[in-house]
C-alpha cells in the first residue's frame, strides 16, 4: 500500500514537472527593438485572421533576413489587433477592415488590399449582379435564380464559416452585418467552397479572389469585374483593406518590418500569396 | 527484484493512460463549463441559434445533425455489418472467408479524408441528380459513415460468431433445425454480447468521425426538415470553426466536445442496457 502511495506522489511529481518546465519554455523577450544596423529583439503583430497568413510568410522571410529578431505573429481579429495596438499588447495590430473614426488616432500603413470575387458554376447564364442583388441572394431574400435572369432552379448558397476572415470580409462588404441565410451550405476552406460551387449548377459562393481559376465562373458585381486593375483604383465593391496599426511612430525593428512589407520584395511576396498590392 | 519492477513499471504505464484521460475530461471541461454556466445549460443545448459574433450558442441543431447522421449510419450499417459476419463466421469457405477479411480489413485502412472525398465527389452528386435536395445531407453523412464502421462491426462481431461452442451448433443440426434456424436461434443469442460490443462501438465510431462528414453534409445550423436536407454534427462544429476561434467562441466549442462526450457514454449506457435488457 505504502509503496503504491510512492508511485503515485512520483508520477504526480513527474507530470507537474512536465507542466511547468513547458510553461518555462514561453520566456517573453519584450518589445525591445533592436537600435541600429543590427536588428535583433523581439515583436508581436497581431490581429486579423484574414492578414495572418500573409503576415506569417512575410514575417519568415524577414526573420531569414535579420536571424536576430523574431516576429510574433498572432491572430485574434480585426477590432482585437487594434485594441491590442493601442494597449500595447501587441507592437502592431492588423486590420482588414478601415479604421473607424475614433479609431484614427492610430497610425496606418496600408500594406494591401483584398478582393472578394462571387461564383457560380460555369453553365451559369447570370453574368453580372449588382451588390444589392448579392446582398438579398446571401440573405436568402431571393432564392431562385429566375429572380436574376438565370434559369428558373432555386439557388443553393454557399459559405465559409463564422470566424473565416473571408466571410467576416463579406459580411461587412456586403451583408451590412445582417445575419446570413441559415439555408446557406459551409465549409471551411476556400478549396471546398471552390470545389462545391464547381460541381452544382445552382450554386453560389464566394471566395478570396487569389484563388480564382477556371472552374468556375465569376461574376461582374455592379458591372465591375474583380481584377488587380479595379481593386487597385478601388472601383470593385467587395474589396477592403490589409493595415497594420501602431499607436506611434514606429522604430526600431517594428519600423524595419513595415519597410520590408513596404518594399518591392516584401509587395511581391503579398502578390504571390494573392492580395493586390499598393504600389 | 525483478518481477516488482516490472510490476511496477505495468503499474506506471496504467496510470499513464488513465492520467491522459482524466486530465483530457478536466482540460474540456474546465474550458467548457464555464461558457455553459454563462449562457445556461438549457439554452446551449437547446437553442437553435449557432451565432458566435452575436454571443449566441446554441447547439441543439448540432445534437440533432449527430444523432440523424449516427443513426442513419447504424440503420443500413449494422444489418450489413452482421450479414458479413454471419455470412464469414458460418457460411463461407476458408479461402472465400480468408479473402473477405482481409478486404474488410482494408476498407478500416481507408483514411477517413479519402472517404469524405469519394462522397463529395460520388454520393453527393449522386443524390443531388436522383433523390434531390443539394446533396450535401445528412443522408450522404449517413451513407459514408455506414461504410466506415463496416470493419469495426464485422471485426468484432465475427470474433464472437465464431467463439460460440460448437456443441451448441452441432446440438442444434443434430435436433434436425435447419442451417438458418441454428444460426437465428442458437448461434446468434450466444454471440449476444460481443455482438452489442460491436454496435456500441460501430456507434462510437460513427458519431466520433469528423473528417468525411464535414466534407458531405454541407454543415448547416439549421434542423433538417428531411435526410435529404443538410446538417452540422457536434464534431463537424469543432473542427469546421477551431481554426478561427477565439474568446468565448473558442469555448463553446470545448463545450461542444464537452457535450459529445456526455453524448457518446449516454448513449453507450442506454444502447448496452436496452439490448440486456432484452436477454
Amino acid at each position: 500500500m505504502k509503496k503504491e502511495i510512492t508511485g503515485v506522489l512520483l508520477v504526480v511529481v513527474f507530470v507537474l514537472a512536465s507542466v511547468l518546465a513547458a510553461g518555462c519554455g514561453e520566456g517573453k523577450t519584450g518589445p525591445e527593438a533592436g537600435i541600429g544596423k543590427e536588428l535583433t529583439g523581439s515583436i508581436t503583430v497581431a490581429g486579423s485572421t484574414s492578414v495572418q497568413p500573409f503576415t506569417e510568410v512575410l514575417a519568415e522571410e524577414f526573420m531569414a533576413q535579420n536571424p536576430g529578431s523574431k516576429i510574433n505573429v498572432q491572430g485574434g481579429g480585426s477590432s482585437q489587433g487594434i485594441e491590442a495596438a493601442r494597449s500595447g499588447a501587441a507592437d502592431l495590430g492588423v486590420s482588414s477592415r478601415e479604421l473607424k473614426p475614433e479609431e484614427k488616432e492610430l497610425q496606418e500603413f496600408k500594406i494591401a488590399r483584398d478582393a472578394i470575387a462571387v461564383v457560380v458554376h460555369p453553365s451559369n447564364r447570370v453574368d453580372n449582379l449588382t451588390l444589392v442583388q448579392v446582398r438579398d441572394i446571401f440573405l436568402g431574400q431571393i432564392t431562385n435564380w429566375k429572380q436574376v435572369g438565370g434559369q428558373e432552379t432555386e439557388i443553393t448558397l454557399m459559405s465559409r464559416e463564422a470566424g473565416s476572415g473571408t466571410r467576416d470580409g463579406f459580411e461587412t462588404l456586403v451583408l451590412n452585418q445582417q445575419p446570413l441565410s441559415d439555408r446557406a451550405l459551409i465549409a471551411n476552406s476556400t478549396g471546398t467552397v471552390k470545389t462545391m460551387v464547381a460541381g452544382d449548377k445552382n450554386a453560389i459562393g464566394y471566395i478570396s479572389m487569389a484563388s480564382l481559376d477556371d472552374t468556375v465562373k465569376v461574376l461582374a458585381v455592379d458591372g465591375v469585374r474583380p481584377t488587380v486593375e479595379t481593386v487597385k483604383a478601388d472601383q470593385y465593391k467587395i474589396s477592403r483593406p490589409f493595415l497594420y496599426v501602431s499607436t506611434d511612430e514606429p522604430v526600431g525593428l517594428t519600423r524595419a518590418f513595415i519597410d520590408f512589407v513596404l518594399s518591392d520584395a516584401g509587395q511581391r511576396i503579398l502578390e504571390d500569396e494573392g492580395a493586390v498590392g499598393v504600389k | 527484484m525483478k518481477e516488482t519492477l516490472i510490476e511496477k513499471l505495468l503499474f506506471f504505464s496504467a496510470l499513464v493512460s488513465i492520467l491522459a484521460i482524466i486530465l483530457i475530461i478536466i482540460f474540456i471541461c474546465s474550458q467548457g463549463i464555464p461558457l455553459v454556466a454563462r449562457v445556461g445549460i438549457k439554452n446551449f443545448l437547446f437553442s437553435t441559434t449557432w451565432d458566435p459574433a452575436n454571443g449566441q450558442f446554441g447547439i441543439a441543431t448540432m445534437l440533432v445533425g449527430s444523432l440523424l447522421v449516427t443513426i442513419g449510419a447504424l440503420i443500413w450499417g449494422v444489418p450489413l455489418g452482421m450479414a458479413l459476419s454471419i455470412f464469414l463466421a458460418e457460411i463461407a469457405s476458408p479461402r472465400v472467408a480468408g479473402i473477405m477479411t482481409s478486404m474488410v480489413e482494408l476498407l478500416a485502412g481507408i483514411p477517413s479524408v479519402v472517404y469524405g472525398f469519394f462522397g463529395l465527389a460520388v454520393i453527393v452528386p449522386f443524390i443531388r441528380e436522383y433523390i434531390g435536395g443539394p446533396g450535401f445531407s445528412a443522408l450522404a453523412g449517413a451513407i459514408i459513415l455506414g461504410i466506415m464502421i463496416l470493419p469495426t462491426i464485422v471485426n468484432i462481431a465475427c470474433d464472437a460468431i465464431k467463439a460460440v461452442p460448437r456443441e451448441y451448433t452441432e446440438g442444434s443440426l443434430a435436433l434436425g433445425a435447419t442451417r438458418w434456424q441454428t444460426i437465428s436461434r442458437i448461434v446468434l443469442p450466444a454471440a449476444r454480447s460481443g455482438i452489442i460490443a460491436a454496435i456500441v462501438l460501430g456507434m462510437g465510431r460513427a458519431i466520433g468521425e469528423t473528417m468525411a462528414v464535414v466534407m458531405v453534409t454541407g454543415n448547416v445550423t439549421r434542423i433538417p426538415g428531411s435526410i435529404v436536407e443538410p446538417v452540422r454534427t457536434m464534431t463537424s462544429n469543432v473542427v469546421l470553426e477551431m481554426g478561427y476561434a477565439s474568446g468565448d467562441h473558442q469555448l463553446a466549442l470545448f463545450a461542444t466536445g464537452m457535450v459529445l462526450f456526455i453524448f457518446i457514454v449516454i448513449l453507450n449506457l442506454v444502447v448496452t442496457a436496452s439490448l440486456k435488457a432484452g436477454e
